[in-house]
């Protein structure tokens, strides 16, 4: 048994740093380190950077546009872009979408989508959830009944994070509603720009529009935007459930936040004249997270050992979800116990690029309690933590 | 042993309640949050007519008689609406440093108006690096003749920017974290050297951060003896700690019945989520949490209301405090997990609870200041 790093992969580790170093712009760090929030054209910026370095994806096959990086390298990676702050590309198009298209589209769909989604020209959002379809996602009801050349789409999704930027939506469909619910389910793309599309925002606690409702009033889609073949798109967005499972135990994220949580609260008075960082109680819940999450990053190495390139990783990932976006939230729950009354005003304004007034509270604390609200959705999205312990109960253990 | 209420009492729940519950739906407490002032001047009339702003005061005061229980009562039911009106602000804490500490006539002039409503008050203690330590005073308030001259900064003064007059804590003599020396001052919110960096906190409420630079206060607005406040401003900001802690046993009542009703509608796999077990522990451990919760406040609501000594009645609020602290995580918490998604959505007023009693957590001293603190009692 051994988890150090080899010459060769201690080498690459460098040739991260540096890269990092001497390719992460400037501007949009300084907006990572002061919580300053993130334009789509920091995202758009940073990925056309990666993608010309050719590590927008470590995951695809390299015929693709992958990196034909072993798992270790994939996990160093990972892991100094998030201690160094550095965002990961968005999801939806990366790490949801492509795999479905790479492992179940035609040669035509790989060449048209692939590569605008590598270099960030074209902007995806998911279309799954329903008002009435959450955890029990197969039970959608949004219908996509073919008309000649055309499937006809008629429904609402909702939770559709960013889609107000997106340009393209991909989406779970029933084509046949005679069938048991999974097996009636299509996946189908559709260019956000076609008539009948209506994009209505949802405002969460934090008070930011960050998801939507996404309507289709009788929206006519082309039969060749349908990926692989009809009432098989249940088989294919389980496979891209497990992709974007990977990574989301969040540790290179975690660690960072950690990191800074450490330093705040060595610099955080405890009202007595001691610092916040020497309250025995204190020190003991950060440990306590610390050691969770140092226990998370090596179930994940263990996870990603057992994987092999290019196969969706197991039931097992769920462990990953639920510790991972858990350990997340304690430590939203610790940020706000070291800003303590400081996080309460609502400012969303001072974190905005460009803020030049009076800063109410101190510095990134001062969003503290914001951050914890809307973090409340991770053990919700991406199949809410207690569907992730149904599959444990019945893929792992038999149950 | 007797648990029910006073016939007063009782009406003054039934009244409340009735207000709050006709009057005060989610929809209106979001436009007076957004409306300019952040209360409505309405409903502040409304109370006043009712008797309501009397309930913190004492006979003597002119007031209802100022027991923490009917206090508890009044706050609860606020707490189910969430009632953004500053009755905290202006007359629990402001009014209460007038009455623990003002002269005769100060009390006269200035607790009268708070009853009939005329008068919106600000307490400005808390310092940007005080946290819940009451005794840490950085703000100073140097004699000069007849006055007295305020340098200094305060954070979360809730409701300054709808305040008449400030209550501004600050050190008349001693180093920063001595439990003597420390004054309080009623300042003209208009004062020559008082600025403001105004907001609305996470949860609808009004604040501000205060800045007092060379504000000259006449030595008459001492509140109090010069040097000798503290306590007093311990026995109020316990009496505050005290009524957000009953206030938080009406918000989660609201989110633990929400939670129930939710989950006995919400269908998902053909049936309704409040079905499976898994959830219904969840909700059962929530009851336990919120009927904990209830009666440590009661415990708490009534220790005030006797001849104990200071001590025996701050570990009171410090356990109060401290295990509702441990309750509104865990209520608030699951009531959005369990609702999913549209809890953590602006619509619902599940979030909005949430975020209350997250902010709640955040006054007069956290879970852990206060478990530390009745461990020191």
């Amino acid at each position: 048994m051994n988890a150090d790093f080899t010459a060769e992969e201690l080498k690459f580790q460098k040739e991260v740093q540096d890269f990092l170093k001497a390719e992460f712009p400037q501007d949009i760090k300084h907006k990572v380190d002061n919580g300053i929030r993130l334009e789509k054209d920091d995202f758009v910026r940073w990925q056309k950077i990666l993608n010309k370095r050719g590590w927008v994806a470590p995951n695809w096959p390299e015929e693709y546009g992958g990196t034909g990086w072993t798992p270790t390298q994939k996990y160093i990676f990972a892991m100094e872009m998030g201690l160094y702050g550095a965002m990961e590309p968005v999801a939806f198009g990366v790490k949801m979408v492509a795999p479905v298209i790479y492992s179940y589209g035609n040669e035509e769909q790989k060449k048209r989508f692939l590569p605008d989604i590598l270099e960030s020209n074209v902007w995806w959002c998911q279309g799954y959830s329903e008002p009435n379809a959450g955890s029990d996602l197969a039970s959608l009801k949004t219908t996509a009944v073919r008309d000649g050349d055309h499937y006809v789409v008629n429904g609402t999704k909702t939770w559709t994070t960013l889609g107000q930027y997106a340009d393209w939506i991909f989406c779970l469909v029933r084509t046949d509603s005679t069938a048991k619910k999974q097996e009636g389910i299509s996946f189908l793309l559709i260019d956000m720009k076609t008539p009948g599309i209506k994009v209505s925002p949802i405002y969460l606690l934090d008070d930011e529009p960050e998801v939507n409702e996404v309507h289709f009033d009788n929206v006519r889609v082309p039969v060749e935007n349908l990926i692989g073949e009809e009432n098989q798109g249940w088989t294919y967005a389980k496979v891209l459930l497990t992709h974007e499972r990977t990574n989301i135990a969040q540790v290179p994220n975690s660690k960072l936040k950690l990191r800074k949580l450490r330093d705040l609260a060595a610099k955080t008075p405890d009202g007595f004249g001691g610092s916040l960082l020497n309250n025995p109680v204190f020190a003991r819940k950060l440990a306590e997270v610390e050691i969770q999450v140092l226990a998370l990053e090596f179930a994940e190495l263990r996870t990603l050992a057992a994987v092999s390139v290019g196969k969706a990783p197991g039931p097992e990932s769920s462990i990953l979800k639920v510790v991972g976006t858990e350990a997340t939230q304690f430590i939203d729950e610790l940020y706000m116990e070291v800003a303590a009354y400081h996080s309460l005003p609502h400012v969303p304004a001072q974190f905005t690029e460009g803020f030049d007034g009076e800063r109410v509270g101190q510095g990134s604390l001062a969003n503290s309690a914001n951050v914890y609200f809307n973090n409340r959705k991770k053990s919700i999205y991406g199949g809410s933590n207690e569907i992730q312990k149904n599959i444990i109960s019945k893929a792992v253990l038999g149950l | 042993m007797d648990f029910s209420y006073s016939d007063e009492q009782q009406m003054l729940q039934d009244s409340v309640q009735k207000f709050v519950y006709s009057q005060y739906d989610f929809d209106t407490r979001r436009k007076i949050i957004k409306s300019e002032q952040g209360f409505s001047a309405e409903y502040w009339a409304l109370f006043a007519e009712l008797g309501w702003l009397t309930v913190p005061f004492k006979e003597e005061d002119g007031g209802f008689g100022g027991s923490a229980v009917d206090l508890m009562v009044v706050m609860e039911e606020f707490g189910k609406g969430m009632v953004i009106e500053p009755f905290l602000a202006t007359a629990v804490i402001s009014g209460g440093m007038i009455s623990a500490l003002g002269s005769a006539e100060q009390k006269e002039t200035l607790l009268s108006s708070v009853m009939d409503g005329s008068l919106q008050l600000a307490t400005a203690y808390a310092e940007a690096d005080s946290r819940y330590n009451l005794a840490s005073v950085g703000t100073s308030a140097q004699k000069q003749g007849e006055t007295y001259v305020l340098n200094g900064s305060k954070v979360l003064v809730l409701n300054a920017p709808c305040a008449d007059k400030l209550l501004v804590v600050a050190r008349t003599s001693g180093g920063k974290f001595d439990r003597s020396g420390i004054s309080a001052f009623i300042v003209d919110a208009k004062a020559s050297g008082v600025s403001m960096l105004a907001y609305t906190a996470v949860d609808g409420h009004r604040g501000a951060e205060v800045h007092f630079s060379n504000v000259v206060v006449p030595a008459q607005n001492l509140l109090g003896a010069e040097g000798d406040a503290l306590s007093g401003l311990e026995t109020v900001i316990d009496r505050a700690a005290l009524a957000v802690s009953a206030e938080a046993v009406g918000a989660m009542d609201c989110l633990l019945k929400k939670t129930v009703e939710y989950a006995k509608t919400r269908k998902q796999f053909g049936v309704a989520i409040g079905t499976f077990q898994a959830l219904q522990h969840r909700m059962s451990e929530m009851f336990i949490e919120c009927q904990l919760a209830r009666s440590i406040v009661i415990m708490a609501a009534m220790k005030l209301d006797t001849d104990a000594s200071d001590a025996e009645k701050a570990k009171a609020v410090a356990a109060a405090k401290a295990r509702v602290g441990r309750a509104m995580r865990k209520v608030g918490q699951e009531s959005v997990q369990l609702h999913g998604g549209i809890a953590v959505t602006d619509e619902l007023d599940v979030g909005h609870y949430f975020k209350r009693v997250t902010t709640i957590e955040n006054l007069f001293g956290n879970t852990d200041y206060q478990l530390a603190r009745f461990a020191a009692l």
